[in-house]
């Protein structure tokens, strides 16, 4: 017998739950807090004075949400196919080549405005090829992607080192990376759209790529509902047997999709490296590529949803810095436990609340709701 | 004593905007079998799980043998004698029948006392009710009809009085479902009380004592069984006089446009499915292929129509080869001018998740009338859907509303919509009324043949033999992948219950 149910109203389904998983994690993280002997109200006001008080605060919470919006859209496109690309990280890792080879190429004699675009093409193709082999294998082998994508993060890992020790690293130099880029290796800043707002980004790395991030989402936004390939992507991901019946070729659907997500993911790595450190070093992922995967569930795998999760978790990295500055019991590692708590809550645990809420809105006689599933066939 | 095994009074249950059961009154007297028939989404699942504690109700009480009885969740049910039969099976495939009968109610951690207890329970309880099943047999190495007795057992194991029954036959043979229908007799002469839900009307007539008709979550009616008549209930379901016999005029046959020739396919796990099956279909009929369910006809239509690979054999299109064992693909075929309504509507003909139009332009989303360029040109589909929404009288007539939310016969209507209007030279059609209300039934079976009298050449599969006989020109029986018989639809039903069941014929077997 088929369960009918009420379907919640959109602003419940997408705004009232993630409200309640954040604040329930934040509840969590507040008694970590006060475990070690600290306020939790003045950690939070810290957490919040930290991202968003100050022109500087805001502009490092928008450039880690930069990040993590390229690899929240390179998980939420993947999962319109019914795929869990985890490897966001080893593909952002590894398209670090194609935006550093052709800044060390390019910086010497054309302007930014040539690099960038050579930059984003070669992030593109080189974070798309990395999802590419794993997509080939599930399509054609039949190997689970999340087995693969994970075993490709090591394989990032490992080839990275290799190349910016052994190759990539200027003779005589300690540091395992690149060479510094010239100014036309480096995006220019948007101070001027804070400044628009009357704000000081101060030091902030707040860049050019931010608005590409923006672009994205909206790109991915048309792909996924506007194209045949997007409605092939969710057919696929939503029924592969009606895929199949529809005659959707199903092995060509799973490469292309993994190879959009791999592309996204490898765009992320412009921030970064040609937005801040302008060079490419070590671990400049630095875990970008998981907290896509909180991003994208966090925001239903829809860019409407992904940009503010990642302003979100712009600021937990902001703000958190901040805490461990301003209270020393708190160390870094306590800021990485309540991150944690926000991406089981509002990830792992998303539907933790909902049958009660869903209950509740079912008794209360669901103002807004839509019909119910047909009652048993 | 109380003669009343369940009274109902006043039950009532709302899930959002949606009124499930208005106002239900209902009695059930003890010692008999009570048929409760509705449309799909009249309310009567909803009904029958507050009945077993799914789900509460909003309002009003539920008397058990005269005393009013909270039932909170199905352990509730349970204590007060009420046993349920799913109509899927809740049974673990891989036990044998006694562990499955003991699950839940094993009494303590340590299960060697139990399993005696157990064994002489059963043993007893077959014997009262003459239910012989083997105790140690696996349930998956059962038949079907086998594993309900094994649900039926289950419940009264756990000392149900009450047995609440949902669609038991729509899964078995004609055979099996009048032996079904004697268990139930055998139940009744021994006291016990039972619910019967079903969709077939010819069911109720045969065994019922009684029959409360639901629609639209009211109760509409009670009748005595043997003052009722199809025609009445019928009508009482749907709330307009219902055409029970299908109109159709003799078939002109004209060339062959679909001929399958020594077709044998195999299914996931390397079994057999469809073993050496040859035959044609020309324009201007229907060829229905009968049978009880699973037994190859959804890898035949699989096959056909491109999904599966076959490993041997020839199909021809319009006398074209397809290429079924290698590349033939489903949007090659449609181009080619078949058309298939999948059996299985909920998983591969629709994508419930997706709105309306988005399913009615599915299989046929690269047809640059629904694209620009690379686009999809959303204002050509939704367009497109209201015309077929109009033309098929789909309800609601909304294309933006997501399909999950449709009842079952708007569902098939929206498959068959995009089916039937790229007018297709060949339709294969699985399972064209199963889960549907009995008025779109009519509907869907006037369609069809429509189709015929426009010289298409129709395959129809369908586990229902009343549907096939109604419909089809010539019969096809199936059993274990082969065709094991071809008869006129006006074969006695006996007859074709006995191909079905695999009783060889020798006509066929002769050759």
């Amino acid at each position: 017998m088929s369960v009918p149910y009420a379907k919640l109203p959109a602003w419940v389904d997408y705004g009232l739950i993630p409200l309640i998983n954040l604040i329930v994690a934040f509840l969590v993280a507040g008694l970590v807090v006060l475990a070690v002997g600290e306020s939790p109200l003045r950690a939070a006001s810290l957490l919040i004075e930290g991202a968003f008080g100050y022109g500087e605060g805001i502009g490092f919470t928008l450039y880690y949400a930069t990040n993590f919006i390229f690899t929240g859209l390179a998980v939420a496109v993947a999962f319109h196919c019914g795929l869990f690309n985890i490897g966001g990280e080893g593909q952002a890792y590894v398209a670090g080549l194609g935006v550093a080879l052709p800044c060390l190429w390019l910086d010497q004699f054309a302007p930014w405005y040539i690099v960038f675009p050579a930059a984003i093409l070669g992030s593109a193709m080189v974070g798309g090829f990395w999802a590419m082999i794993p997509g080939w294998l599930q399509a054609k082998r039949g190997s689970h992607v999340v087995i693969t994508t994970i075993m490709f993060n090591f394989i990032a890992s490992s080839l990275m080192v290799y190349v910016l020790v052994d190759v990539l690293k200027p003779a005589g130099s300690m540091a395992p990376q690149t060479r510094a880029f010239t100014d036309a290796g480096q995006l220019p800043r948007l101070d001027w759209l804070l400044a628009s707002v009357g704000l000081d980004i101060g030091g902030a790395p707040f860049n050019l790529s931010f608005l590409l991030a923006l672009v994205a989402a909206f790109v991915v936004w048309v792909v996924i509902w506007r194209t045949k390939l997007g409605y092939e992507i969710r057919t696929m991901g939503h029924s592969p047997t009606a895929a199949a019946y529809a005659g959707i070729r199903q092995s060509r659907i799973i490469i292309i999709t993994m190879m959009m997500s791999g592309a996204l993911a490898g765009m992320m790595a412009l921030n970064p490296i040609m937005g801040d450190q302008h060079r490419m070093q070590l671990d400049f992922v630095s875990g970008a590529g998981f907290v896509g995967i909180a991003v994208a569930l966090m925001g239903r795998s829809h860019p409407v949803g992904i940009v503010p999760a990642a302003i979100l978790f712009g600021m937990l990295y902001q703000g958190g810095a901040e805490i461990s500055f301003e209270m020393p019991q708190i160390s870094r590692d306590m800021i990485t436990i309540i991150q944690g708590l926000v991406i089981l809550f509002a990830g792992a645990l998303e539907n933790m609340f909902r049958p009660a809420i869903t209950a509740f809105f079912a008794t209360l006689g669901g103002a807004g709701s839509d019909k119910p599933l047909p009652a048993a066939e | 004593m109380n003669d009343i095994a369940i009274e109902l009074k006043g039950i009532d249950k709302k899930f959002g905007l949606v009124h499930a059961n208005k106002n239900i009154n209902m009695r059930v007297r003890k010692g008999t079998i009570h048929g409760i028939i509705g449309e799909n989404g009249a309310g009567k699942s909803t009904l029958m799980s507050i009945l077993y504690g799914f789900y509460q109700a909003g309002a009003g009480d539920i008397f058990v043998d005269g005393k009013k009885t909270v039932i909170k969740d199905p352990n509730a049910a349970i204590a007060a004698g009420i046993g349920m039969v799913h109509q899927h099976f809740m049974l673990v495939e891989n036990f044998t029948v006694l562990e499955n009968i003991m699950l839940g109610a094993e009494e303590s951690q340590v299960l060697n006392a139990g399993i005696t207890k157990a064994r002489q329970e059963l043993k007893r309880l077959e014997q009262e009710y003459e239910l012989d099943v083997d105790p140690d047999a696996i349930i998956e190495e059962l038949p079907v009809g086998l594993q309900q007795r094994v649900e039926i057992l289950k419940a009264l194991y756990r000392g149900a009085e009450i047995l609440i029954l949902d669609e038991p036959t729509g899964v078995l043979t004609p055979a099996e479902a009048d032996h079904l229908f004697r268990i139930l007799e055998q139940l009744k002469s021994q006291g016990k009380t039972i619910l019967l839900i079903t969709h077939k009307l010819r069911e109720i007539m045969a065994v019922t004592d009684e029959v409360s008709v639901m629609r639209r979550g009211e109760m509409v009616a009670t009748r005595t069984t043997a003052e009722t008549s199809v025609e009445e209930l019928a009508e009482l379901m749907v709330g307009r006089h219902v055409l029970l016999q299908v109109d159709k005029g003799p078939a002109s046959p004209g060339e062959v446009l679909l001929s399958v020739e020594n077709l044998s396919v195999r299914d996931g796990r390397g079994v057999d499915m469809v073993k050496n099956v040859s035959f044609d279909v020309r324009a201007g009929e229907i060829v229905g292929i009968a049978g009880v369910a699973g037994n190859g006809q959804s890898e035949l239509l699989q096959a056909i129509s491109g999904i599966r690979r076959a490993t041997t054999g020839k199909v021809l299109l319009q006398g074209e080869p397809i290429h079924v064992t290698g590349t033939a693909d489903p949007s090659e075929l449609r181009h080619r001018g078949l058309a298939h309504v999948p059996e299985d509507r909920q998983h591969m003909g629709l994508v419930l998740k997706f709105d309306e139009s988005e399913n009615s332009i599915l299989g046929y989303h690269d047809d640059p009338k629904y694209l620009n360029g690379l686009f999809l040109n959303i204002d050509a589909i939704r367009k497109d859907a209201v015309d077929k929404i109009e033309k098929y009288d789909i309800r609601p007539p909304n294309p933006k509303l997501k399909t999950a939310n449709f009842s079952g016969g708007n569902q098939q209507k929206i498959v068959l919509a995009r089916e039937m209007e790229r007018d297709p030279a060949v339709l294969v059609i699985g399972q064209p009324t199963r889960g549907v209300d009995v008025g779109a039934i009519e509907f869907i079976h006037k369609r069809i043949i429509e189709m015929r009298d426009a010289g298409k050449a129709v395959l129809l599969v369908s586990v229902e033999l009343d549907e096939i006989r109604s419909l089809a020109d010539r019969v096809l029986v199936m059993f274990d992948g082969r065709i094991v018989g071809e008869r006129a639809p006006d074969a006695g039903e006996g007859e074709l219950g006995l191909l079905m069941a695999g009783v060889e014929d020798s006509k066929e077997a002769a050759q």
